[in-house]
Parts: structure tokens; sequence; C-alpha cells
């Protein structure tokens, strides 16, 4: 199987994809309008599901009357926690993410703004809102937690008291994601300089064009047909069977086609209670979010405060880089414990360091539940990086390119996560870039390669 | 307010609706034509994604209640293609990658459409002028620049 590693000559790199551009698949579709979304299924005899809300950010529920609801024109079903089989649950708990600490409907606590509390299914959709906002919830207001530091020190109030009762993702025993390698505070007491940065990236919403929704419809053979527009089709399938008690092959998810998603749809949200509803009601459930529930109870991507304290060598060499994050899970857990593991495998970027510390904490707060957002924790890491390799250029006097080539991996260097560097290429990309943007790099820069030291 | 019956021209021909009070074009033609090609964003009037033509003037269906289209001409999507083939500019906007997700694609296609109408070949300012109430996340406006660009640019007028 020699002939595998031989290079291709010139006329086998004629490729068909790669270098080429490829019309979408749904291309066609997309200009026409023919393109289907979920919201594009025509389906006779719809019902409407809408929930109530919490109005605080933080309380106690004394008690949940919903009798004037069940009055309202139109309502077919009104749901509260006593109605959801398995009322708790974790997003990401078919791959080992524990223990269950969201409700589906609110019953103990509300721990954010515009945590759901109970589901009205209605005739229609107006009529879904108008008997939503008969719903009566007494509730206790707390104050709440809202500084992803002010909730990890000792002694301040747990927002969960049940599952593990912190503030924090546990990570296998532990207060914090943590990556070490090497003796980071002898080199940072050895080192030329120190250099600290501090840097903060707010919540963005996803602010799809199309709003997160689905419509469950019942068949006659029992089990529910779900046109949805989840990212995270076989994650939300599995979870919404495990909050209904049935088995998977009950649930039938068509999908596929999202009109907007960038990590905002891949938490499991709509599909559990429109299930719940269509099994209730018989009928067909849409529920499907507004622009203003899509804007404010729908998840944004975590806000973020990341600390770097980096020992730097007088000829510009990183040699220590100490990391403390926190990422603002909101109230629940969804993606943001994984975000903070992919961020700790990031913190260095495409840079040697041979000394690293890096301590990411997964905090709960008062804040909606956040969830991915293009690059689960590695863009808000990758902004801090570049804006500290800027920092460390201006303390030292050099180039901002210099301090980079100087610090670019190569091949065979040993990432702080133990992995060896394959297929570098930070500084074929910056070559290439200074060579599109007409900068002139010294001689030395223009002959280096990613290729082993 | 009681229902009443609304009579228009969509894409040529002449449909009868039930109109209940409240009632949108967009609802109209969604959920009672079956032209899905029109899409609901934000159902307030923010994001031109349910952008169709009334009168050859583009419209917010998602705000026009459905008897103010009374005896008017309405054109959506689903009426460019002529005789099986699309309009040029839905080739144009599938040659040049101007569709990313294609939620946000009916409602800039139909903007345009109306202005090459007025504006044979509009200048980048008409054309993203144009574009200023269509709102599209995925964030590709360059190409379907681009894509009026380079329709406009082999057809001299």
């Amino acid at each position: 199987m020699s002939n595998q590693n031989k290079p291709l000559s010139k006329e086998e790199r004629q490729y068909k994809v790669v270098g080429q551009p490829v019309p979408s698949r749904l291309g066609l579709g997309n200009v026409t309008g023919g393109t289907v979304f979920f919201h594009d299924n025509v389906i006779p005899g719809k019902a409407y599901l809408k929930c109530a809300r919490s109005p605080i950010s933080h309380g106690n529920i004394i008690s949940i009357d919903t009798s004037a609801a069940e009055k309202m024109p139109g309502v077919l079903a009104v749901l509260t926690h006593k109605d959801v089989p398995k009322n708790y649950y974790a997003t990401l708990c078919l791959i080992g993410v524990e223990p269950d600490d969201e409700p589906v409907l609110a019953d103990k606590k509300v721990l954010y703004e515009g945590e759901p509390i109970v589901a009205i299914i209605a005739e229609t959709e107006m009529q879904a809102m108008a008997a939503a906002a008969k719903v009566k919830v007494e509730l206790e207001e707390l104050e709440p937690l809202l500084d992803v530091e002010e909730a990890m020190k000792p002694g301040a109030p747990i927002i969960k008291p049940w599952g593990t009762a912190t503030n924090y993702f546990v990570y296998e025993g532990h207060h914090c994601r943590r990556v070490v390698h090497g003796d980071v505070d002898k080199a940072l007491a050895e080192a030329d300089y120190i250099v600290e940065g501090k840097y903060e990236m707010s919540p963005i919403e996803h602010a799809p064009s199309e709003t997160t929704g689905c419509v469950a419809v019942p068949q006659p053979d029992g089990r529910i047909t779900v046109y949805t527009n989840t990212q995270a089709i076989y994650f939300t399938l599995d979870n919404t069977a495990l909050i209904l008690q049935v088995p998977f092959n009950k649930l039938h998810f068509i999908g596929g086609t999202v009109g907007g998603g960038f990590g905002g749809k891949c938490d499991v949200i709509v599909e559990p209670l429109a299930c719940l509803g269509a099994m209730r009601t018989g009928r067909p459930v849409e529920y499907k979010f507004s622009r203003e529930e899509e804007m404010r109870v729908s998840n944004p991507r975590s806000a973020w405060r990341i600390y770097y304290k980096d020992g730097v060598m007088k000829d510009g060499r990183i040699v220590a880089r100490k990391v403390t994050s926190y990422a603002d899970s909101g109230a629940y857990v969804r993606h943001t414990t994984y975000a903070v593991t992919k961020q700790a495998a990031s913190a260095c970027g495409p840079y040697f360091v041979p000394n690293f510390r890096y301590e990411g904490h997964c905090v709960y707060t008062n804040h909606m539940p956040s969830s991915p957002f293009r690059g689960f924790g590695v863009t808000p890491v990758s902004y801090a990086i570049e804006c500290q390799m800027d920092k460390i250029a201006r303390t030292l006097g050099m180039d901002p390119w210099e301090i980079r080539f100087i610090n670019a991996y190569h091949d065979g260097d040993e990432k702080p996560h133990k992995k060896k560097t394959e297929d570098a290429a930070l500084i074929e990309v910056m070559q290439a870039a200074a060579k599109m943007t007409g900068h002139e790099l010294p001689e030395k820069f223009k002959k280096m390669s990613s290729s082993a030291r | 307010m009681s229902a009443s019956i609304v009579s228009f021209e969509l894409n040529g021909k002449v449909e009868q609706v039930i109109a209940e009070p409240l009632l949108t074009l967009k609802t109209v033609l969604r959920d009672k034509l079956g032209k899905v090609g029109t899409k609901e964003g934000c159902n307030q009037g923010g994001c031109g994604a349910c952008t169709v033509l009334v009168e050859g003037e583009p419209v917010l269906s998602c705000l026009l209640p459905i008897q103010n289209v009374e005896g008017k001409k309405v054109l959506t999507i689903e009426g460019l293609q002529k005789n099986g083939k699309i309009h040029a500019l839905q080739q144009s906007f599938h040659d040049n990658f101007a569709s990313q997700c294609g939620h946000c694609t009916p409602g800039m296609i139909m903007v345009l459409y109306a202005l090459l109408q007025k504006s044979p070949k509009p200048s980048r300012d008409e054309i993203i002028m144009a574009l200023s109430g269509n709102h599209c996340r995925c964030t590709g406006y360059q190409p379907i620049i681009e894509a009026v660009e380079k329709l406009t640019a082999g057809s001299e007028v």
C-alpha cells in the first residue's frame, strides 16, 4: 500500500469537488421557494401551543392555578409539570452528561425570565396566547445571581438545590475542566515579562430567519411524526422519547432543512411539548416561536469571561500561559459543558506554549440557558488569544506578525492536552495573508515552514 | 367586523377567499392557498422574508390585511416561473451562490425582481437600497448583490 503516500500528478489533481464551486443541493429549491422548511408542510387541523412563562429571573413557585386558562375559548389542553412523564432532563444525557437538571415545565423554582411553566394547546395561536395570559402562578421572588465569578464564590447562594446542588457543572468530581502541561508557575517566575489580559464576550442571539419550531402529527398506528427544524435530529428524538417515556421507534422525526441555525437550534425545546400536546389532544400540534420568543427565550451563545496570564521572554517566546475561563451557562447545563471542554483544548490557539494551565468553569446563573453558536467555546477564546498576542507584541515593542511567527506551532509539537500537532499551517497561512495584503515580511519568515522543528 | 369574500389575482389566476377579520395576505397565501414559497420570518414587518408584489410594488405580506388586495394583482415567487422555466434572476441567484439556508431568498428575489422591472440596469447603490428591508442572517449579502450585477452586466439596454 506504499503508493498511497505517492504525491498525485498534476492530472490526478484535477479534482471534481476540492477547489471547485459546487451548487448546493437546495440551490434551485431556494430560488424558487420550493425548499420545504418544516412550517411549509400544509397540515390540516393543526392546533397551536404557547407557554405561560416566568416573569422573573429567580423565584420559588408557591402555586400554579390553570382553572381560568382552561375555561378560555378554544383551549384543548393545559399541561403542567405533572403531565410530563419524565420532567427533568439533560440535553447531552446520551453522551453521559449528568445529572438531569432542567425541567421541561418548571415545578419547584423558576431560574430565568421566560422559563416555561404551563403549556396551552388551543385551536388558534391567538387563543393559546390569550389562555396562557390567564395562568396564575404565585411566585416568591428571590435575588437573581447574574455574575459568573459571584456564583463561584464560597458561600454564594445555590440557585439549583437539586442535582449536584452546585452553581457549576461538575467535571468528573472537579469544579472546573482543567488541563495542566509542564510547570507553569516555575516558567512564569523565570519569564522576562508577564502579560495579563481579561477578555469578555456578551451573549449573542442567533436570530435565524426562521424561528425555532416543530409540528407533531399523531399517526393512526400510534406513532408521532414530527416535522422540525432542529439541528440535532437524533439527540432531539432520543431526548423527546426519554421525556415522554416512549420507545424511540414511536417517534418519526423529519427535518434536515433549517432556515438558519448557527447552533441555536441544537437544544431540545419545542419537540417534547408538541408531542405531549399531540398525544393529549390527538391533533397535530404546532409549537413555533414568535420572533419575540426567539429573541427573549431561545438560547443565546453564552457570555464568556477569560483571563490570560502569559510569561514571555525578551526574544518573544511565550514560555508559560495560564488561562482561567468562565462560561455563563445560564440556569441549566445544555451544551455549555461541552463548549468549555472544547475550549480547554483550544486555549493555546495555533501557538506552541511549553508550560500551560487551563481552568474552565461552566457556571450556572439566573440568565437564559446558553447554547452553541458557531464554534462551541472556540470563537470566544480565539478572540481572547489574538487580542493577547497583540498585547504581547506591544509590551515587547515587537511587530505583531513577528510575535506570531516566533510562537507558531509546528508539526510534532506536543499540545497541552498531549496531542501531537499534525498538519500545522499557521506559518503558511500568514505567509499567504502577507502576500495577499501586500505586507512585506522579513526574509527569515518567508523561508519558515510548519514542518517539524 | 364580520367575514367577507375577497377576490384578487394571484400569479395571473383569480382567487376568492373567505376573509376573517385580521387575516393577513401572508396567512392566506401560506395557509389557505398553499403558496408556501412566501416565507414567514418575523410576522411583524421586520425581516422582509414574506415580501410579495402587489401591483408590482414590494409589500410585507405579514402586515397587509387581505381586504387590501381586493381586485388587485399579487405576484409571489411561484409566479416567476414561466412554462416551467425559472426567471433569469432566479438562475443568476443559483449560479452565483446567492442563497445559503434559503429562507430569506424568496423575499430577496421579489424585491430585486420589482427593482429590475423599474430599473433594468440598477447601480450598486440602487441594489443595496432595494435590499435594505431584507434580512439575511447567514450574511450572504455580497453574492446576492453580485447575482444582480452579473445578470444585468450582460444585458445592455
